[in-house]
């Protein structure tokens, strides 16, 4: 009974920081309908600076005063992130705003690292909370104590903040009602930027308070994004007793979980979100979103046609190039292009559900990696020979797309890019964390092609056939009744389901098809490299997906393995750099603001501005 | 005549407002009815629920005699019933006959197929319909960029595609000009004529209805306040007092331009 005590006690100090973090990232997607995907990165950058602070500010009060700066100046930070980065793409789709903060995310981890270097910082003990005391005989620190007793008072200054002043008032106002509030002639870049200097404030808090809990490292960033992500969810975005109901029931879940079920805590966490949301699809206190709600960027998307004789003469010439690859080229050459083109592949997959049905999955990873565990699974325990696991990885994959499918497809937008991504964190706890079969962080080894495949070279051609075969029947689909019955629920799906089209079937239809295609390059990457790893399955690997065929261009038909090639090659030649990190941040974050369109629609504007292509409408 | 459409105690609220109620009509084979009344009579609603968009929260409607509440717009549509939209919708990323060519692809249940080339299916018969339309000079076009008398139009195409027996239409004039108007309901009444199709529609422009309606019904605040042939309704008094207090009102074409 005391230990079980002490544990609910731990449980609720846990629960400080989260609530701190997550009501931050609630705010600011309540007001400004942003996901902001960089809070950890806030969270991360609050720990550091107020460990600074700490080693200057001496006492009790200097303590106290460093958590409290800490917070301040990490919200003046986002203040500065949202007018530089954010301001721009304000009513740009979802997908603009995720890559951007995922552009601020890598900024903000290679500045970290050069300021504070690499090593783990070791939090201060707070002065006057250094001991324990036992409650029925069971040792609590101090320090735990007092964080729960300061939680409340967080959340009850930010309930009154919120409930009782005119700002609350207005920011209240801005969740329910977007325009109403700027038909009340208040100034919405202001109170957008408001908002985010608050949102990022309790982000540095959480980290700050933390501290002599938990320290600083380099990867609080991505650690805390999940559970903050599944505590948002859970508890309904825009909701702050949600987020301080989901924080506890999250944070005690896992404290209980690490005694009883070691194995299992992280997935716990996330079957607790799955269920919440099958019964209560925006979270226990949400509001139904309002499906469409984000502008459009650009020109309208274009109407697609089969490519010409002439491109296609051009695709074989580019094919056969790729062929004399291992001819004329080096053996890292041969090496790179492979990945490359498995890459495509994968990319292409998520730029067909994504652009063709609107999709936005941001677990897309989950069917990468699925398929490749699935043949390491294969043939590490059936010995299974790699042509049959080749076709086992796509089934696997596809028919955990069937799955997870079904369940994301009931909702929505920005819930269903979360609902993607919980589904893919997941996965990925269960492979990290149920190593006796998967290995856990040690992943799967020894994992090589048939011996006939086995030379770089005759892999080489394998992954060309499979993964170009595999782009251009994605392509070619896209022509198909199918492609277009897709894209008709993507741009009515009143009118689509009053012709007869069911839009939810059809979804679900191509993200199963999406999935498996995934697969199958997530089978070819295992073979290619020997082994794999849980990272295949982690946020990085959707995200990097998401970003490919944004840079590539969403409104395009070859976004996808454009932009696979492009940033696999970019990301090749930077790797080499120490803070290779911080470039490739500012170089998708000025192709959100600069290139909107990005390199295929790009490409396409300038072809027609000079007159190489010509554009239907302007013949007219 | 037999009845294509019969609607019996239709109602449905939202929260305390009861947008429909307790509407009861029928639509008879080959009739072309109008359901006017002012902004907010519950016209559109009253759409929804036909086509399976709303549910109702009570009452029953029938298509040939066969209950078809509870369905969903797609089962609705595949019975034979057509419908256009308020506010237009079309697919805006496709051409304009590839938008008719979506309608035809799915009446012949191949949506799934994935090996053709969607844009060469029912080339012909897309064809035709945009003509019957007076649209097929502007096949090629990309959707994204026509007038809103020509989405409208586009529309009309697209509901005709699987040949329906009957048509709903709300608001099919709404942003044209008044000499388009009169074409475009004049080809609707042609269309009724020739090809069997009964229909029922919503109009704002009196001249539209009176011109070329079989038989009008009013709604006001979701009731039905008056039905009968278009003299009889031209002449009810209290269809004058719904339209702003009478007199005036019937020769006033541009009530309202509806976006
Ligand atoms: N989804 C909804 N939620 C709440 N109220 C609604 C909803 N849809 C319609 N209403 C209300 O129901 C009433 C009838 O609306 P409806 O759109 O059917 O009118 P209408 O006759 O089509 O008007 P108009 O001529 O402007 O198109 C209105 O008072 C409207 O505000
Ligand atoms: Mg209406």
């Amino acid at each position: 009974m005391g230990l079980f005590f002490a544990q609910l006690l731990t449980g609720l100090a846990n629960a400080g920081a989260l609530f701190m973090v997550a009501s931050g990232l609630s705010l600011i997607f309540g007001v400004t309908r942003i996901v902001n995907f960089a809070h950890g990165s806030f969270y991360m950058l609050g720990a550091y600076v107020g460990y600074t602070l700490m080693q200057v500010l001496p006492g009790v009060v200097g303590f106290w005063g460093a958590v409290l700066l800490a917070g301040i100046i990490v919200g003046l930070i986002g203040v500065i992130v949202e007018i530089c980065v954010l301001r721009p793409v304000y009513s740009a789709p979802e997908l603009f705003q995720l890559v951007a903060t995922f552009g601020v995310i890598l900024v903000i981890q290679d500045l970290t690292l050069m300021i504070w270097g690499a090593e783990d910082l070791l939090g201060p003990r707070a002065p006057g909370l250094k001991g324990i005391v036992r409650i029925m005989d069971e040792p609590v620190p101090q320090y735990d104590l007092a964080l729960i007793a300061i939680t409340p008072f967080v959340a009850f200054a930010l309930w009154y903040l919120i409930t009782k002043t005119r700002v609350g008032i207005l920011v209240r106002a801005a969740t329910q009602d977007r325009e109403m509030v700027g038909a009340l002639g208040v100034n919405q870049s202001w109170l957008f930027t408001g908002v985010f200097f608050l949102g990022c404030a309790l982000a540095g808090l959480g980290g700050a308070v933390q501290l002599p809990k938990g320290g600083a490292d380099l990867l609080m960033d991505f650690n805390i994004l999940t559970s903050v992500f599944v505590v948002v969810v859970i508890g309904g975005m825009g909701s702050l007793p949600g987020a301080y109901l989901a924080a506890v029931i999250i944070s005690v879940l896992n404290v209980f979980g690490v005694s009883y079920m070691p194995k299992s805590t992280l997935v716990l966490m996330f079957l607790v979100m799955v269920v919440v949301l099958m019964f209560r699809p925006f979270g226990l206190f949400g509001r139904e979103e309002v499906a469409g709600e984000h502008g459009q960027v650009g020109e309208p998307e274009r109407p697609i046609k089969p490519a010409g004789l002439k491109i296609r003469l051009l695709v074989a010439a580019a094919l056969v190039l790729l062929g004399l690859i291992p001819v004329m080229g080096s053996n890292f050459a041969v090496v790179l292009v492979t990945d490359i083109l498995i890459f495509c592949l994968f990319a292409a997959s998520l730029q067909f559900m994504l652009g063709m049905g609107g999709l936005v999955s941001f677990g897309h990873a989950a069917f990468f990696g699925g398929g490749a565990y699935v043949a390491a699974l294969f043939v590490t325990y059936a010995h299974t020979p790699m042509e049959l696991a080749l076709i086992l990885a796509p089934l696997g994959a596809g028919l955990a797309a069937v799955l997870i499918g079904w369940v994301c497809l009931r909702s929505t937008g920005v819930y269903f890019a979360m609902l993607t991504l919980a589904f893919a964190q997941l996965l990925w706890s269960l492979v990290f964390q149920w190593g006796d079969i998967t290995g856990g962080d040690d992943g799967l080894v020894n994992i090589w092609p048939s011996a006939w495949a086995s030379s770089n070279m005759v892999f080489f051609y394998l992954t060309l056939v499979i993964c170009a075969g595999g782009i251009l029947l994605l392509r070619h689909a896209a022509h198909s009744p199918f492609g277009y019955a897709l894209r008709a629920a993507r741009d009515s799906s009143r009118q689509a389901e009053a012709m007869g089209i069911n839009t939810k079937r059809i979804q679900w239809v191509a993200f199963a098809f999406a999935g498996a295609m995934a697969g199958v390059a997530g089978g070819l990457f295992v073979f290619s490299k020997g082994s794999v790893f849980p990272n295949e399955l982690e946020i990085a690997r959707s995200f990097d997906a998401l970003i490919v065929v944004f840079l590539g261009g969403v409104k395009t038909l070859s976004g996808g393995w454009v932009g696979g090639a492009s940033f696999e090659a970019t990301k090749d030649y930077l790797t080499r750099f120490e803070y290779w990190r911080l470039a490739l941040g500012l170089l998708i974050i000025a192709v959100v603001i600069l290139a909107p369109e990005g390199i295929v629609g790009s490409l396409r504007k300038l072809g027609e501005r000079t007159g190489i292509l010509n554009n239907a409408e302007d013949k007219r | 005549m037999s009845a294509v459409l019969t609607v019996e105690h239709l109602s449905r609220s939202f929260g305390a407002i009861k947008a429909v109620d307790d509407v009861s009509f029928v639509l008879r084979q080959g009739e072309l009815l109008a359901l006017i009344g002012p902004n907010g009579a519950g016209k559109s609603t009253c759409f929804n629920m036909l086509m399976g968009q709303l549910k109702p929260t009570s009452g029953v409607v029938k298509l040939n005699g066969e209950k078809i509440t509870g369905l969903a717009p797609r089962q609705i549509w595949r019975k034979g019933v057509g419908r256009t939209f308020q506010i237009t919708a079309t697919y805006s990323s496709m051409t304009v006959i590839e938008n008719v060519q979506m309608a035809l692809i799915s009446y012949h249940r191949r949506i799934y197929s994935m090996l053709p080339y969607a844009h060469r299916m029912y080339w012909g018969r897309a064809l035709e319909l945009l003509d019957t339309v007076g649209m097929a000079d502007q096949a090629d076009r990309h959707c994204a960029v026509l007038a809103y008398g020509d989405l409208k139009r586009l529309e009309l195409a697209v509901a005709l595609a699987h040949d329906p027996k009957l048509l709903l239409m709300d608001e099919p004039t709404a942003g044209m000009a008044p000499r388009e108007r009169i074409a475009l309901m004049q080809l609707t009444a042609d269309i009724v004529r020739d090809q069997g199709v009964s229909c029922l529609f919503t109009e704002h422009d009196m001249d539209v209805v009176f011109a070329h309606a079989h038989r009008i019904m009013v709604l006001n605040r979701g009731q039905l306040i008056a039905g009968g042939s278009v003299d009889e309704i031209r002449n009810n008094p209290q269809v004058q007092e719904v339209y702003l207090g009478g007199g005036m009102l019937f020769n006033a074409a541009e009530e309202k331009a509806d976006a």
